[in-house]
């Protein structure tokens, strides 16, 4: 490797604006004439909209503008869509409800818009909103899964009966009642996974832009996929065609999902703009944030598995529900599905999978893809099963996982993902051996004899990440390829430009992506430019979410490189009177092999540029574009093991120790790859611990501020101890898997489990609040 | 937040007489609870007058039996004072808990006893200690001070000026905090007078705010000891019951937390 190539902890290009406060984000953006958005949202949770009177707002100071939904459907302008098409397992399409950007008719959660003030400044708009006076009727509220599908619950959508989207299924399901049948024992459980509000630092903002001369829109926004989502507008949503519309995603400050999705608001701007005919600016406050960025997981679940004598796992049955909100989002319908029944065969060899999801409509905010979307659900219920299981078995739960553990590669699992490699045997021993599992024991009951409860848990995770191969999901529903393009340039004076679809809001690829360069051309990471986040310069791309940057798009970059170093070998030939195939590339010296004859990239690129000497009929220029579509997912997986004592007269949970092996394949920066598992890991433990998006029984929301939803500090987290194990990934020629989700979706069964160990009791729900601890030491589930 | 107009004070009486001409004046300290709520547009007051920079309401005195906390006095201040540490270490103690570091840096004593949040932490101390609040008009005795939730014996106007805390023979506090607000879910503040007169306040249970805990008091009058504490019943009547702590849970930890004030 070189000094900052592949395998180097580098420090983050990035950083230095990041933490200089020099940042661009879009609410940082300031166009002349720019006039500001608010929305008047609804108080209720499932209202019809008799009317709206917004003539006091008119009068009011600044206003410009109140728009409402009923102008933007007489507008045309397109209803929401979900990108992936769900059959049930009777062979009906899914059942969706129409949603506008801004309510017409019916409004069917707390926080949804009606209408829309356009002002001046940002406080006459809000002003002005308040003074729209809407005339709701309020319907009966459904916040429930389970309230939802009961016979003569309230309906939200008449295309959806019994609030229903989708009841679909996978794997064999007489496979598994014959599994069943033979099993010398069953374990079952009920498990509910915890509705979570997203929470990225930066709130969600954007700003519209149309040019009446040129009938073109540019929209600033917080995206993680602008090329997604210029696709989105232009073709379902009737805004522009798309060489019409520019989208720029400047430097978003984290998304974890919630900024994959095109939202009302961002729609709203973009015609409202068109409207005034000035630029319009919206900028959502951490209230907005709570009530409107879609919310993760949200499942209830019942699992059973079957074993043989020996414990061998024979089959595992699963019926989940999943809480969608009051719209499908868009790429909600996959989540509890192809994202997350596809894992459920874990790390283990199980012969037979049945799994039943149904997909509930709610009176709540849309739920979709947080970080690890439907993979942290699926590793939750298996990591929990297979602890419940040990237990019940009385054998060491390490031990039960390694006797089920998938040995030989490849292996098909019964739910259609073909994991290509791994080494699950070795990193369950690095975790083991980092937290002295061996010693366990001595330590329990050391802490026992001082009246505490201490607790260990084991979690082992596996996930599909590099999403995805475009054909492979094209089978499955999918309304888009996942693939990824890339285009290196190489400037006449030799620095070097990449020009990504990977979107960057907190990953690093500053600084990863110009590392993969540094390793091929030998050149300073300084000289690198990554260029993201523009529909204008970038050629398209697929976006960032599910661990694919590197994978996906790294590849890409890779293969535009390989192109790159082609052409520029036969320059170099060319100009050291040499052949082709005898040119290596050394710390940026293009040489013939065995000689001292050599020439600096700089001035191959000079020579690309002048064109004065090239070989005959070569096109100037030094510069390629590649598009890689990968061949199957990657298979990051790895060990969590927690130790935790509990307070027996409060409930609190106390780490003592974290300990992750993880294997993400080849490393390129490590440094970053341990903020990333950090960040997976305060995720994952504060959804074990803290976090909880709750509503009453009339669909309002309980948990809307910082108040009362309790997102992680430095201080509810232990100091990780990290490791890695390593097998390449065959399926790309970096060996990367990715890194970006991992924590998120093995760490909360690991801290669960730890308690229930500690406190033996095994009923118990995640966020395992004091409270909730407390009352399972006592005895009283709640 | 909705247009208001911003005063600065420099006397005690100068912001008396400015709250009066505004037509729904409103005091402003530390600002960590009404700025937040003005943020919010769920509060809207015409004046708001600042009284954080007048120099009478600042600083700690200690004199015979007593510490003087001035109202516009920090809770940073308070938790580093040596003056505090050395005659009531709870207070200090207590105060080192409140919030975050910025909110310690901000937030005045004053601030948080005129706003009587029910999950405060303050509250629990003047409590306990049967502290004395004075305010530009007259002196209130704890007992008499604190009236439910976000209620107090203040009259329209009136400002704290400082609060005398009578120099306790012993006293602890515990705080189990809020997993979100960090605000307490139950503070116990458990104080024995110099003459030998047992108090125990708790804060974040009750629907009517910082109270006396008689339960409790009568077993540590008994014996001043954890132990004392270990058959007594607390009443979940009238306590807080929300996603964070049950009543059942809440007057579990009032018993709990009085334990460890006393240990502390």
């Amino acid at each position: 490797m070189g000094v900052e190539g592949i395998g180097a902890s580098v420090k983050r290009k990035e950083d230095r604006r990041f933490i200089t406060g020099k940042g661009r984000y879009v609410d940082d953006i300031k166009l002349v004439g720019l006039i500001h958005a608010h929305f008047t949202r609804s108080p209720h949770a499932h209202a019809k909209v008799k009317g709206i009177d917004s003539s006091e707002a008119m009068k009011m100071p600044g206003v410009v503008a109140v728009l409402t939904g009923q102008q933007i459907v007489d507008d045309k302008v397109g209803n929401l869509i979900c990108g992936w098409a769900i059959t049930s397992k009777d062979g009906s399409p899914m059942k969706m409800g129409a949603w506008p950007a801004m309510a017409p008719e019916t409004v069917r959660f707390v926080g949804q818009a009606v209408a829309v003030v356009i002002a001046e400044t940002k406080n006459q708009a809000k002003d002005a909103a308040e003074a729209v006076v809407v005339d709701y009727e309020e319907l009966e509220a459904v916040p429930d899964i389970r309230a939802a599908i009961k016979r003569g619950a309230p309906q939200l959508h008449p295309e959806a009966p019994g609030n229903v989207v989708y009841d679909w299924h996978i794997g064999d399901e007489a496979a598994v009642k014959g599994a069943f049948a033979k099993a010398a024992n069953v374990v079952e459980m009920d498990l509910t996974n915890n509705r979570l509000a997203p929470n990225p630092m930066e709130p969600r903002s954007a700003i519209a832009d149309y040019d009446t001369a040129e009938e073109h829109y540019t929209l600033y926004t917080t995206s993680q996929n602008p090329h997604v989502a210029r696709l989105v507008l232009s073709a379902f949503y009737n805004i522009a065609p798309e060489h019409k519309l520019r989208v720029i995603a400047p430097d978003v400050g984290g998304g974890f999902g919630s900024k994959i999705y095109i939202y009302p608001e961002e729609m709203v701007a973009l015609w409202a703009s068109k409207k005034v005919g000035r630029p319009v600016k919206w900028t959502s406050d951490r209230t907005e944030a709570f009530l409107t960025d879609h919310h993760g997981r949200d499942h209830i679940s019942k699992a059973e598995m079957a074993f043989d004598k020996d414990n061998k796992i024979l089959g595992l049955r699963v019926k989940t529900h999943a809480n969608f909100g009051a719209y499908m989002s868009l790429f909600s319908s996959a989540v509890p599905t192809y994202l997350y029944a596809t894992l459920l065969s874990g790390q283990y060899m199980i012969p037979a999978i049945y799994a039943e999801v149904m997909g509930v409509y709610t009176n709540t905010t849309p739920v979709d893809a947080y970080r690890g979307a439907g993979r942290p659900e699926a590793s939750y219920l298996l990591e929990r099963m297979m602890e419940t299981a040990a237990r019940q078995l009385k054998v060491d739960p390490t031990e039960l996982r390694r006797k089920n553990f998938i040995t030989t590669f490849p292996y098909q699992t019964p739910v259609i993902m073909a994991y290509d490699i791994g080494d699950f045997g070795a990193s369950l021993d690095a975790a083991m051996k980092a937290i002295d599992y061996a010693g366990f024991a001595g330590r329990k009951a050391k802490a026992k004899s001082e009246g505490k409860l201490r607790g260990i848990g084991v979690s082992c995770y596996i996930e599909a990440c590099g999403i995805a191969p475009s054909k492979a999901v094209g089978s499955l529903g999918a309304g888009v390829g996942l693939w990824e393009s890339a285009e290196v340039r190489v400037n006449p004076v030799g620095t070097i430009e990449i020009l990504t679809g990977s979107h960057s809001h907190g990953q690093g690829h500053e600084t990863t992506f110009a590392q993969l360069i540094s390793e091929r051309l030998g050149v300073p990471i300084s000289q690198v430019q990554i260029i993201h986040g523009d529909t204008d310069k970038v050629q398209f791309g697929m976006g960032t979410y599910g661990s694919r940057s590197l994978a996906v798009g790294g590849t890409a970059i890779i293969k535009a490189m390989e192109k790159v170093e082609a052409k520029a070998k036969k320059i170099a030939a060319h100009a050291l009177e040499a052949s082709e195939g005898d040119i290596v590339i050394e710390n940026g010296e293009f040489k013939v092999a065995g000689t001292d004859k050599s020439i600096a990239l700089p001035m191959v690129a000079l020579a690309a540029y002048t064109a004065h000497n090239l070989p005959d009929g070569m096109e100037p220029g030094l510069k390629e574009t590649a598009f890689y579509d990968p061949t199957n997912f990657t298979f990051p997986a790895g060990t969590y093991i927690c130790e935790l004592e509990v307070d027996a007269g409060t409930g609190k949970t106390s780490f003592v120790n974290f300990v992750a092996a993880d294997d993400f394949g080849r490393l390129i920066n490590p440094m970053i790859v341990e903020g990333q598992v950090h960040g997976g890991l305060a995720q994952g433990i504060g959804q074990a611990l803290l976090e909880h998006a709750v509503y009453d029984t009339n669909g309002q929301p309980v948990t809307a501020s910082f108040m009362d939803y309790a997102m992680p500090r430095a201080d509810d987290l232990p100091s990780f101890q990290l490791s890695h194990t390593t097998t390449l990934c065959p399926g790309n020629p970096l060996g990367v898997k990715g890194c970006g989700e991992a924590g998120a979706i093995g760490a909360s069964a690991a801290v669960i489990n730890a308690i229930t160990d500690a406190i033996d009791n095994n009923k118990l729900e995640m966020p395992a609040t004091p409270n909730r601890v407390w009352h399972a030491i006592h005895g009283k589930a709640r | 937040m909705y247009e208001t107009t911003y005063h600065r004070a420099s006397s005690v009486d100068e912001a008396a007489t400015m709250f009066t001409k505004g037509s729904e004046s409103k005091y402003l300290a530390g600002g960590h609870t009404l700025i937040p709520v003005m943020k919010q547009r769920l509060a809207s007051p015409s004046d708001i007058i600042d009284l954080g920079r007048i120099k009478e309401l600042i600083g700690i005195e200690a004199s015979g039996d007593a510490v003087t906390v001035k109202a516009a006095t920090t809770h940073c201040d308070v938790a580093t004072s040596k003056t505090v540490q050395t005659a009531i270490p709870a207070l200090a103690y207590l105060a080192s808990l409140i919030g975050d570091p910025a909110v310690r840096h901000r937030g005045t004593i004053g601030g948080s006893l005129a706003n009587n949040d029910p999950a405060a932490d303050y509250p629990a101390a003047v409590l306990a200690m049967g502290a004395t609040i004075k305010t530009n008009k007259r002196s209130i005795a704890a007992d008499d001070f604190f009236e439910g939730l976000f209620a107090t014996a203040l009259e329209e106007g009136e400002i704290i000026t400082a609060v005398s805390f009578p120099v306790p023979a012993k006293a602890g506090y515990a705080k189990f905090p809020h997993p979100a607000s960090r605000f307490a879910l139950v503070g116990v503040f458990v104080a024995k007078t110099k003459s030998g007169e047992v108090r125990v306040a708790v804060t974040g249970a009750s629907q009517s705010g910082v109270l006396r805990v008689t339960a409790v008091e009568s077993a540590l009058q008994a014996d001043w000891s954890a132990a004392a504490l270990d058959d007594v019943a607390i009443s979940d009547d009238g306590l807080f019951n929300d996603l964070h702590g049950s009543s059942d849970y809440r007057a579990h930890l009032i018993k709990v937390m009085a334990q460890r004030a006393l240990a502390g």
